[in-house]
């Protein structure tokens, strides 16, 4: 006889990934404990489940407080390009994505574009690149269609099915349609248009009407990195109050995660072990354990309980999108503090034609892809502060507002390849508040990211000059040092993904294509560490669709089906 | 004042007036209460809660019920951050596990010590000259003179939201936010 538990599923994060997660299990009759080692801002968690009206539009809260966590000195990350540079070059915030509920959900403006066919399959399609491991994913766009559109109706997702020419195909709407174009990007949109660029309506989870109960968003702008104060963004709220409203899900904040415990047979998870607020060390058993806490935060927890990492590959494999800033700045006002941060897309630098081919080979390369550019602006006036030299270049910068009111930026989400020499791991002196190793990033590029930024940027420089900007520079995250990233500033992406690479081979992937791991049979990963590469688009509508995929099928609820139309 | 000497607070006034000097319509660091905000960020622990996180969701500013002033009571957590950052780690080991930390009381009160008795008194370029002298103090000074000119008014800063007017900012706008014209039109 099994031994009675706790619940039938516990969830270590709340995050998208395991937001999903609770809202697929409750919905299919589940128990599910979830726990989050940050406070809850977001909602009461008693019936009715009303938000808690913590977020606001301030810049100082929000920017400089660390207010949605987590703050660096209660846990600092650390950064080395490779083991030459000693233990780490710096400890403090690396890629920091919000220790809440709701997660990384909580502060994103809520871009959440679907891959295309390719990106499943870059290994058959576009081929091996020399210093990286490409593969293909194993799942396919057609299996991922329906997933993708659930995945759109439970979020809310606003958009236009016929604005991106190299969309693949879908099986209905999106659920709304698009809200208000930002003033700037319908001078980039069009000039990008005029240069033979194909940009689109960005679909973005934030409500364009009503719907699900939430109201539509009122263009306030303080969106990325924010959180919405009228929840009009469905990620992570609505998955959340679903799983709530079931009566079968109880979330715990300030609950931290120590480990992942084993039976004796070392083959099957049957709980996690958590300290409390007080520092109170508590158990919980269940059935399953689903690990979300996001790319950078599994491997750790998994690396330091020392489980399911027969392959060694748990922490490899670490990838970003390598970011393109192209900035423009332009002669009138573009009050881009307006509306949701990004409103308008275009996918052209991930076509790899005849030009990019002959610029590869000339440096070395067989092809490259850049990634999903964005066309956003905004800034806010501390940031714009800070940025400029103290004294009376400081007032004539403010007063003229170069950096924030007449600046517009397009942001290329470059595809990363795999490099298994990428990782996160445990670092040997840097601790956590609860005295655990900090996670460490060890991370360099691949020349693959370094060229495909040099191509495009000027490019992108172009189209901004045609939009009316009267001058324009590039920038990128990570920073470069010759062909290297910098040596003092990590990548400042918040898209991480791979250290727990999905496959079929338990040799060569820690999770298989139902995301459980090869090692220990119930325990699953719902989060982006199980991408196998990284494309160039925005990770959360692939986690979410993912995660309803690998937690239906743990559930034993049908596989969802669509039909392609015509 | 909660933490700053009146002398002290003059003289970050003066300091703020180099760092974000007043020019045509701007009024400069010292107007817009730049030494009122750090004298609240170095004495948010006289306060309960503590003035670190403003409340939400609306100011009242744009409509709604005003509560950024009901400031957001701290998890034990943040406590222990934030009373690092303001008072340093002083040998305890609780604040210490990465190593010590020197807080912002102590940087003010010997870099304000360190710019001189006279600071107040002296011309510009002299004020410059002790300000770069004083690298630690004058680099924590000018991110907080950014955050209380441009800030919103609850922390301390930013008085009649003259900061914003005369930037062009238009600040926290919930729950009246803007309209699709507002967004999408030039004006």
């Amino acid at each position: 006889m099994p031994e009675p538990h706790d619940c039938d599923a516990v969830v270590v994060g709340t995050g998208p990934a395991g937001a999903t997660a609770a809202d697929v299990l409750t919905s299919a009759g589940w128990s599910v404990v979830m726990l989050e080692k940050g406070r809850n801002h977001l909602l009461a968690l008693e019936p009715p489940f009303a938000g808690l009206g913590h977020v606001s539009n301030d810049e100082i809260k929000s920017q400089r407080r660390f207010f949605l966590g987590p703050d660096p000195f209660l846990e600092p990350r650390t950064y080395r390009r490779d083991e030459d540079d000693g233990d780490r070059l710096f400890a403090g915030e690396v890629n920091n994505l919000p220790s809440t509920v709701g997660g990384g959900g909580f502060h994103a403006d809520g871009k959440l574009p679907r891959f295309r066919a390719v990106d499943f399959k870059p290994r058959s399609e576009l081929g091996p690149v020399d210093g990286a491991d490409i593969v293909d994913w194993p799942v396919d766009y057609d299996e991922m269609e329906p997933y993708y559109a659930e995945a759109e109706r439970l979020v809310g997702v606003a958009g236009d099915a016929d604005g991106n020419p190299f969309a693949e195909w879908r099986s209905g709407p999106y659920p709304m349609p698009p809200g208000a174009d930002m003033f700037g990007a319908v001078l980039t949109t069009e000039a990008a248009a005029r240069l033979g660029y194909h940009p689109y309506r960005a679909p973005t989870g934030v409500n364009s009407v009503p719907y699900d109960g939430r109201p539509a968003c009122n263009n306030c702008g303080f969106c990325a990195y924010y959180g919405c104060p009228i929840e009009a963004k469905g990620d992570p709220i609505a998955p959340l109050r679903n799983a709530l409203r079931t009566g079968r899900c109880d979330i715990r904040p300030d609950s931290y995660v120590e480990r992942v415990l084993l039976d004796a047979s070392g083959k099957q998870a049957r709980g996690v072990r958590y300290r409390d607020l007080d520092g109170d060390a508590h158990e919980v058993s269940a059935r399953v354990v689903v690990v979300a806490g996001g790319a950078w935060e599994t491997p750790r927890l998994l690396l330091r309980s020392d489980i399911g990492n027969s392959s060694g590959l748990i922490g490899r494999y670490l990838m970003y999108h390598f970011q393109t800033f192209v900035i423009g700045h332009f002669p009138f006002r573009l009050h881009g503090h307006r509306g949701r941060s990004v409103t308008h897309l275009h996918d052209d630098h991930m076509i790899v034609d005849d030009d990019i081919r002959r610029f590869a080979r000339e440096h070395g390369l067989p092809y490259f892809r850049g990634g999903l550019t964005e066309h956003g602006g905004g800034g806010s006036p501390i940031m714009e502060g800070i940025y400029t030299t103290p004294g009376v270049a400081h007032t004539r910068e403010m007063l003229d507002s170069a950096m924030r009111d007449r600046l517009w930026a397009f942001t290329v989400q470059g595809e990363d390849l795999p490099q298994a020499t990428n990782r996160i791991d445990l670092d040997p002196i840097v601790r956590d508040v609860y005295g655990f190793p900090a996670g460490r990033a060890t991370y360099d590029v691949h020349p693959h990211e370094v060229v495909a930024s040099r191509y495009f940027a000027p490019r992108l420089e172009a189209v901004m000059r045609e939009a009316g900007a009267e001058s324009t520079f590039a920038a990128t995250s990570p920073p470069l040092e010759g062909d290297r990233a910098g040596r003092r500033s990590a990548s400042m992406s918040r898209h991480i993904m791979g250290t727990c690479r999905m496959g079929d081979d338990p040799a060569t992937s820690v999770v298989d294509r139902w995301q459980r791991f090869h090692d220990v049979e119930n325990m699953v990963c719902t989060d982006s560490s199980v991408f196998p590469t990284s494309t160039g688009y925005g990770p959360t509508l692939t986690i979410v669709a993912l995660a309803i995929r690998a937690c239906r099928d743990l559930a034993g609820l049908p596989k969802l089906t669509s039909n392609r139309p015509g | 004042m909660r933490f700053l000497s009146e002398h002290e607070h003059a003289v970050v006034s003066a300091a703020a007036d180099r760092l974000i000097p007043p020019l045509d319509a701007h009024p400069g660091g010292a107007a817009l209460g730049v030494a009122d905000y750090v004298d609240n960020l170095l004495g948010a622990f006289t306060f309960d809660p503590p003035l670190i996180f403003a409340g939400g969701p609306f100011s009242g500013r744009s409509g709604g019920e005003a509560s950024f002033a009901r400031f957001i009571a701290l998890s034990p957590h943040e406590e222990l951050a934030w009373r690092t950052r303001i008072e340093g780690s002083r040998g305890r080991p609780e604040r210490e596990f990465n190593g010590p930390t020197r807080g912002w009381q102590e940087i003010y009160r010997e870099g304000i010590a360190a710019l001189g008795a006279d600071f107040c008194e002296r011309d510009g370029d002299e004020q410059d000259d002790r300000l770069a002298a004083q690298a630690e103090l004058r680099t924590v000074l000018y991110q907080h003179a950014c955050e209380g000119a441009y800030g919103p008014p609850e922390y301390g800063g930013n008085p009649a939201l003259a900061g914003w007017h005369v930037i062009g900012w238009e600040g926290d706008v919930q729950p009246r936010g803007y309209t699709d014209d507002e967004v999408s039109g030039r004006a």
